[in-house]
């Protein structure tokens, strides 16, 4: 018998651990600060160089590494409901690709910041709709149908994103190629996907229960009380325009949206009252953990977040796999 | 017998896929009767049996469920007082089976609220019933084929509605689970005044456990009435399309086919 840990002290070592990376976040980095150190510069006295290093970058960085992280791995444990697919991530349908498709064309156009987000954010939503509108179709709304109109979707924005690179030059493809692995470096605003974040989770957890239910097959879901046709969409809606607001903030970091649910399930069952916080939580301190690596591991270079996550992710969820006994 | 039947049908007529399933089909079922669809492979039981509950549209004609019609009902009311055994489950994801069984509690479950220890342990007695208690926590995909059906009736003996649909509830069960299945599901309807609608392969078991029977014939024809009435062996010659011949026992009759399909 597998042992499961129930969903209090699985939430509480969850906060726990979150806040403990937010720390190391907050002061490792080119100038290390000890815990001290922060929380003057959060008061304001103590050296004004390390104020502005904590406050202006470590914090917005440490808190959109969060939220993005967070994002993903709810957006990742929505779709696996939704498609009822174990192999499903918040990027399956074709999501982050419009968005790549969107960013990388503001960068061929030489425009740069908001611009970028702008174009990701709006190539995020069109591939949604277009999705959206294709799986409709003329009979129902399967979850095979939504998947293979998705998969089909992504492979034709990754053609797009190919031409694109080839169209590019030398002096540009390095942005772009950060872009496409993700990247948190040089974003603006951190509250925003920290706000989605929290509206989604808080608005999610009601619906917990129905997930659990859904997540038995749309038949079961439906002679259970479930209007499933509006709730499937509605998951599909809000899982995309997490996803949306993740890359647009990050580039398409890929790994947290699968493997942070699939942990979670592994380590304490699939209930989603516990499962939908503990993901937001699991997700955005394994992402901020990641970005923090990622900019010290060979400072001044940085690395590629996404390089990172897989770094720590494989090996975790390989480990946890292959503990649990018998089939996922 | 109460005056208001269960489940009501008038004038409906049901097809899939272009071929139909029932014409014209009226039917009164009431609370105590436990009835038993027959019918060959893909005449339309399972469709029936989903527009019954709601599920899919029927071409024409009424159902109502205790005296409403089921359209003007919210799929949770629905859930509240009846109960679909679907033929096939999804379990793609992980779920023990304490947590399966108790899935049949959501319709009975405020939206705010939690399983109540009062839900845990009518799913725990669900478990027991079906004899699978002592695997509670174990993880559903674990389980045999035979165990997961029984997990299944668990979830729904677990929903206690008062209209059971079952569709091919003995499929994948021996010979010991099959009895004390339908043991179970005609003492719910003649004890504790359910009405049990059950599709089935097995005549014989149709005879001896069902109170009525519905006959499918295929385009659209059907037959319904009192078991006595309607399982004869002109009728279920009919029905399958091979000379079916009673035998008497102790217990009743016994319908045995006589020898390879007419062609």
């Amino acid at each position: 018998m597998q042992h499961r840990i129930p969903p209090l002290p699985l939430l509480s070592t969850l906060v726990v651990l979150t806040l403990l990376v937010f720390c190391v976040a907050l002061a490792v980095g080119s100038v290390p600060l000890s815990l001290h150190a922060v929380m003057d510069a959060f008061r304001g006295s103590g050296d004004p160089l390390a104020h502005t290093l904590v406050t202006e970058l470590r914090l917005p960085r440490a808190i959109t590494a969060f939220s993005v992280g967070g994002l993903l791995a709810l957006a990742g444990a929505l779709m696996q409901v939704l498609l009822r697919n174990p192999l499903a991530d918040p990027y399956i349908l074709g999501v982050s690709g419009g968005a790549s498709v969107g960013a990388l064309g503001a960068l061929l156009a030489g425009v740069s910041g908001l611009w970028i987000s702008g174009n990701a954010f709006l190539g995020a939503l069109v591939s949604m709709l277009i999705v959206f509108a294709l799986a409709h179709g003329r009979g129902g709304w399967t979850p095979t149908r939504l998947l293979l109109t998705g998969i089909v979707v992504a492979f034709g924005w990754g053609a797009l994103i190919s031409f694109m690179l080839v169209l590019s030059d030398d002096a540009s493809l390095r942005g772009m190629l950060f872009w496409l692995m993700g990247d948190l470096s040089y974003r603006g605003s951190s509250w925003l996907p920290l706000a989605v974040l929290g509206i989604g989770v808080i608005v999610w957890l009601p619906f917990a229960r129905h997930l659990n239910v859904l997540a038995r097959g749309e038949t079961l879901a439906e002679a259970l009380g479930i209007a499933v046709r509006p709730f499937s969409i509605a998951i599909y809606i809000s899982a995309s325009l997490f996803t949306a607001v993740a890359v647009t903030e990050a580039g398409a970091i890929g790994f947290v949206g699968l493997v942070i649910p699939h942990i979670l399930r592994l380590v304490s069952g699939s209930d989603h009252r516990s499962l939908l916080p503990g993901v937001a939580l699991a997700g955005g301190s394994l992402l901020m953990l990641a970005d923090t690596l990622a900019r010290t591991v060979i400072a001044p270079q940085q690395l590629p977040v996404g390089v990172v996550t897989a770094a720590i992710g494989v090996p975790l969820f390989l480990y946890l796999l292959n503990r649990a006994r018998g089939p996922l | 017998m109460n005056a208001l039947p269960a489940l009501s049908t008038h004038g409906l007529s049901v097809s899939i896929a272009g071929k139909q399933v029932c014409r014209d089909l009226t039917l009164d079922l009431h609370a105590g009767m436990c009835v038993g669809i027959l019918g060959a492979n893909g005449v339309g039981k399972t469709t029936l049996l989903h527009t019954l509950a709601g599920l899919r549209r029927a071409d024409a004609g009424r159902i109502r469920l205790g005296g409403t019609p089921i359209e003007s009902l919210s799929r949770r009311n629905i859930a509240r007082q009846l109960g679909l055994l679907i033929q096939q489950q999804e379990d793609s994801l992980p779920a023990s089976v304490l947590e399966t069984a108790l899935i049949g509690r959501h319709p009975h479950i405020g939206f705010w609220r939690w399983e109540s220890h009062h839900d845990v342990a009518i799913a725990r007695r669900a478990l027991k019933v079906t004899g699978l208690d002592g695997l509670e926590q174990r993880t559903q995909t674990h389980l045999s084929g035979g165990e997961r059906r029984r997990l299944a009736i668990a979830t729904i003996l677990a929903q206690d509605p008062t209209v059971f649909l079952l569709d091919e509830p003995a499929h994948q069960l021996d010979l010991q689970h099959q009895i004390s299945l339908m043991t179970l599901f005609a003492g719910l309807a003649r004890d504790r005044g359910r009405l049990v609608v059950v599709s089935l392969h097995d005549v014989n078991l149709a005879a001896r456990f069902c109170s009525h029977s519905l006959l499918m014939f295929g385009d659209g024809e059907t037959l319904a009435g009192p078991v006595q009435a309607v399982l004869t062996a002109a009728n279920l010659s009919r029905l399958y399309r091979l000379p079916v011949r009673p035998v008497s026992w102790p217990g009743g009759t016994l319908y045995v086919p006589e020898q390879e399909p007419r062609t």
